[in-house]
């Protein structure tokens, strides 16, 4: 028994040693290497909502998004049909490999932007601000399309130091509670915070229906959530740190089923 | 200012037998503002529910329900219903304004 675990370390260093040999990065290690979706730490009434296609209030915002993805807006005369023609076809995974790195502009965007981007730069249109009905409408449309497949972002080559900068933002402890993401959602999953139960964290279910605010809500917009309950000052939505830390979120929930539109407390 | 009163959805089955009971599923989407937030500058924030839903089918009132603040956005109402005959479903949705929605459905016999 021993000598197989010494084996297997032993190939692991030959391959982390590998892979510095080539300039690679070492592949960063999972701390939750088996992960559970936000549905292990919901109330059944509430995933009775969610599993509900016509309860599921997020089917709303799902219609909504249905019905903008064909209508024409900007200065160029297109929808987003124009060009992705029927999204239950062409959204298929999208949402699963976003966010992702975006060449030209040298950056990782979310989907949220990736939609702005589309409406900025081929629509004429205006870019819909963060968070806001309309966005995480047709945000919550293009999801649906991937319910079920595995996250699968790919952070290798230039899409790494924006990993790296996610991961930093996740593990820095902030606020006057001096906590990190991982204080709650590594450290203390499964265990009550007050009434709540703590999550791992994991961001397959966005955008989600949250229960408290009655309304769908876009990652970051929690992200901005978690920051003010351990009192620090939350960086923007849509901003650099957020969209890294949703990049990174990404990856620690790979392998899990896209979930959206979830429904949580 | 009374917010829009979105779009329903409304769930029946296409047709039924004679004497089944059937589930008439709705939602429908709203903000029911309860009137008793306030705003950043500390006024409140105008009650803005929908107060009152009605079914009724072929023209005779079937189910009714006054809503109150205390209901959450998006409410989705359901109810039984024990089908007779063929016919139609009216379903009204009125907010605190008089405004109103309406939805309609038919059913019929298997």
């Amino acid at each position: 028994m021993g000598k197989v675990a010494g084996l297997t370390l032993g190939g692991a260093a030959l391959a982390a040693g590998l892979a510095l040999a080539q300039g690679g990065a070492p592949e960063p290690q999972r701390a939750i290497p088996d992960p559970q979706s936000g549905r292990h730490f919901a109330t059944p009434e509430t995933l009775a909502i969610q599993d509900d296609d016509f309860q599921n209030p997020a089917m709303l915002w799902a219609e909504e998004g249905e019905a903008a993805w064909s209508r024409v807006e900007g200065t160029a005369g297109q929808s987003c049909a124009s060009c992705h023609n029927d999204g239950t076809q062409t959204m298929r995974g999208v949402r699963a490999r976003m966010p992702a790195y975006h060449a030209r502009l040298n950056r990782v965007v979310t989907l949220e932007q990736q939609i702005n981007i589309c409406r900025t730069e081929r629509m004429g249109a205006p870019a819909l601000p963060v968070d806001s009905r309309p966005l995480n409408a047709i945000t919550t449309y293009v999801a649906l399309q991937s319910r079920g497949m595995p996250v699968n972002v790919d952070i290798s080559g230039p899409a790494r130091p924006f990993f790296d900068a996610g991961e930093r933002f996740y593990n820095t402890r902030r606020g006057q509670l001096d906590m990190r993401c991982g204080s709650c959602h590594e450290d203390n999953y499964g265990r009550s915070l007050r009434a709540d139960l703590l999550s791992q964290g994991m961001s397959n279910g966005f955008p989600t229906y949250r229960l408290k605010e009655q309304r769908v809500i876009s990652l970051q917009f929690r992200l901005q959530g978690c920051v003010n309950d351990v009192r620090g000052e939350a960086p923007p939505m849509g901003g650099e740190e957020f969209t890294n830390l949703e990049f990174y979120l990404a990856w620690r929930a790979q392998g899990l089923p896209v979930e959206s539109p979830s429904v949580r407390r | 200012m009374a917010a829009p009163i979105g779009q329903p959805r409304v769930r029946i089955p296409a047709q039924a037998r004679a004497g089944e009971v059937i589930e008439v599923r709705t939602l429908i989407s709203h903000i029911m503002e309860t009137g008793q937030r306030r705003d950043q500058a500390g006024a409140v924030i105008p009650r803005d529910i929908i107060k009152r839903f009605e079914a009724k089918f072929d023209g005779q009132l079937v189910f009714a329900m006054d809503l109150a603040p205390a209901i959450s956005a998006n409410p989705y109402i359901a109810f039984p219903f024990k089908v007779e005959k063929a016919g139609t479903f009216e379903f009204t949705w009125t907010n605190d304004a008089g405004e109103q929605r309406k939805a309609t459905n038919e059913i019929k016999l298997a």
